[in-house]
């Protein structure tokens, strides 16, 4: 039996696309072969359900399972899409961050490890009680900012955190809705700036592209989507976290027609 | 050499010392030895003996070479040798001298203190050297000199009772001579503060932002009572006392 990965995706502050990449994420590695299990510790204020389209499946919740009211197993909720390699743990909607205790998460996530090959946090937005249940049970974190100056200092406050935590890796960074064109002109941090200015690693960047909030509308991640470049920046990811190394997209927009065109052709060729 | 004479030498000579031996009562050994220069009287006390026959003959030897009377007030330099004094034996130290109405006390020292006093002394005086980032939020606090091998990021702080230096980046916040010390300074390799902080001086950055300049470069208080940002090379000729090198090179 393989022990599986717990990887935590966070960022200090809300509405930077921790629950976007959670799942897409979650998606790419189920796309690429692995057994990967969603856990959403956003209690009381669950969303990743319904941006994976499963909301009207739950019955059980996680705070179901602290509590012993329900096995994990009948709590998980499976993505049909994934025969059986995606799985969700719904948040509980009804109780609050403080119905949880970081014990018990990590004996959550610890039982969890022994039948998947990933299991991907979503953490709340905050650095409280929250924060702490998300954190207690992963081995590697993925901080998740965007280019705006607050963005980039709540990542650093996370991360800094996140250094204290002695059980786990070190932190690895994803910078989301990168506008090229504004990049291009300079109103914007530059990708280099933020990376040294947080100095770590970074594991991938992800282009700012519509087709994302209406996928989520739908229930359905960008990742199922094969022509979005966000689509490709979530897979380019999940292969390095699988320890590919994959190059960096290039923001360059003429560019990025030319590559996508190319793949285009190769598509249609066949 | 009886007392009158002693005192007649010492006013003539003035640099010269003399020793004055007191065998005190009849046949004990002499614990305490006195040297009159420009500076006063220095008194040497033996460190093997007990304490109180120490003081007593210190007192004996007091009575026999001085008057009672007004005169010129004269400092007393005490060594104590190898002997640690407590604070209440260093009071009892002075009130034996201060009982002689012209004598004042103007310093005791000893070989010895404490390994507390050594230890606090070390901190004091020590580089502590931290290999780390200081992010948003944290406070990193030093008694002595810090040597940052990293950054301080914005939000972020260091603190330190003596001078700061940081190998990085300095975007947080520095507060150099903490507790009081305004020769203080702060050294960074790029100085972009959003404050910083000399003993009870602060300074913030322009609310502007720029762009040039800004690497290797100290802050330190002027004769302004301003903090002020300059090159680094200035620090050789504002603050000497940096250079710990014993000699030259």
């Amino acid at each position: 039996m393989t022990v599986g990965e717990a990887i935590v995706i966070t960022s200090g502050k809300g509405g930077v696309g921790k629950t976007t990449t959670t799942a897409n994420l979650g998606t790419a590695l189920a796309l690429l072969g692995k057994r990967v299990c969603l856990v959403d510790t956003d209690i009381g204020l669950r969303n990743l359900d319904v941006i994976m389209g499963l909301e009207n499946r739950i019955i059980y919740d996680l705070v179901d399972v602290v509590e012993g009211r329900c096995t994990v197993q009948k709590a998980l909720v499976k993505d049909k899409r994934f025969e059986d390699r995606l799985y969700l743990l719904p948040a509980a909607q009804t109780s609050d961050k403080s119905a949880v205790t970081p014990e018990q998460m990590k004996q959550l996530i610890d039982d969890l490890r022994q039948d998947y090959d990933y299991i991907l946090i979503d953490c709340p937005a905050g650095i409280e009680q929250g924060y702490k249940n998300a954190v207690a049970g992963a081995d590697e974190a993925i901080v998740v900012t965007t280019p705006d100056i607050s963005a980039v200092r709540d990542a650093d406050r996370i991360i800094g955190l996140l250094e204290k935590e002695e059980h786990m890796k070190r932190p690895r960074l994803i910078i989301n809705r990168i506008r090229s064109h504004m990049l291009k002109n300079h109103d914007m941090l530059d990708i280099d700036e933020i990376v040294m200015h947080l100095s770590i690693d970074l594991l991938g960047i992800i282009v700012d592209d519509e087709h994302v909030i209406k996928a989520s509308n739908n229930g359905e991640p960008i990742v199922l989507d094969p022509n979005s470049k966000a689509s490709l920046a979530y897979r380019n990811i999940a292969r390095r976290l699988l320890g590919e190394s994959v190059p960096l997209m290039s923001l360059d927009d003429e560019e990025q027609k030319g590559f996508f065109s190319k793949i285009r052709k190769l598509f249609s060729a066949r | 050499m009886n007392r009158r004479q002693c005192e007649g030498i010492q006013k003539k000579c003035g640099e010269i010392c003399i020793e004055v031996k007191v065998v005190a009562g009849k046949e004990k050994r002499a614990y305490v030895s006195m040297k009159g220069t420009k500076e006063g009287l220095t008194l040497h006390l033996d460190d093997t003996c007990a304490y109180d026959e120490l003081l007593k003959q210190v007192d004996e030897l007091l009575v026999t070479t001085t008057r009672d009377e007004e005169g010129p007030l004269v400092a007393v330099h005490v060594h104590v040798g190898n002997r640690y004094l407590t604070r209440e034996q260093e009071e009892r130290l002075r009130d034996v001298i201060r009982m002689r109405k012209n004598l004042i006390v103007h310093s005791i020292v000893s070989n010895v203190m404490t390994k507390q006093e050594a230890l606090e002394w070390k901190k004091k005086n020590e580089i502590v050297s931290v290999a780390k980032i200081v992010r948003s939020g944290q406070v990193l606090h030093i008694d002595g000199d810090l040597l940052l091998i990293g950054d301080v990021n914005p939000g972020g702080t260091v603190i330190a009772t003596g001078n700061i230096f940081v190998l990085g980046a300095l975007r947080g916040i520095a507060h150099a001579g903490y507790d009081g010390n305004r020769q203080a300074i702060i050294a960074a390799s790029v100085m972009k503060p959003t404050q910083l902080r000399i003993s009870d001086v602060m300074n913030r950055a322009p609310d502007y932002r720029t762009d040039e300049g800004n690497e290797m470069e100290c802050a330190y208080i002027d004769e302004h009572d301003q903090i002020v940002v300059d090159r680094l090379q200035l620090l050789m000729h504002l603050r000497p006392h940096l250079t710990r090198l014993e000699g030259s090179f």
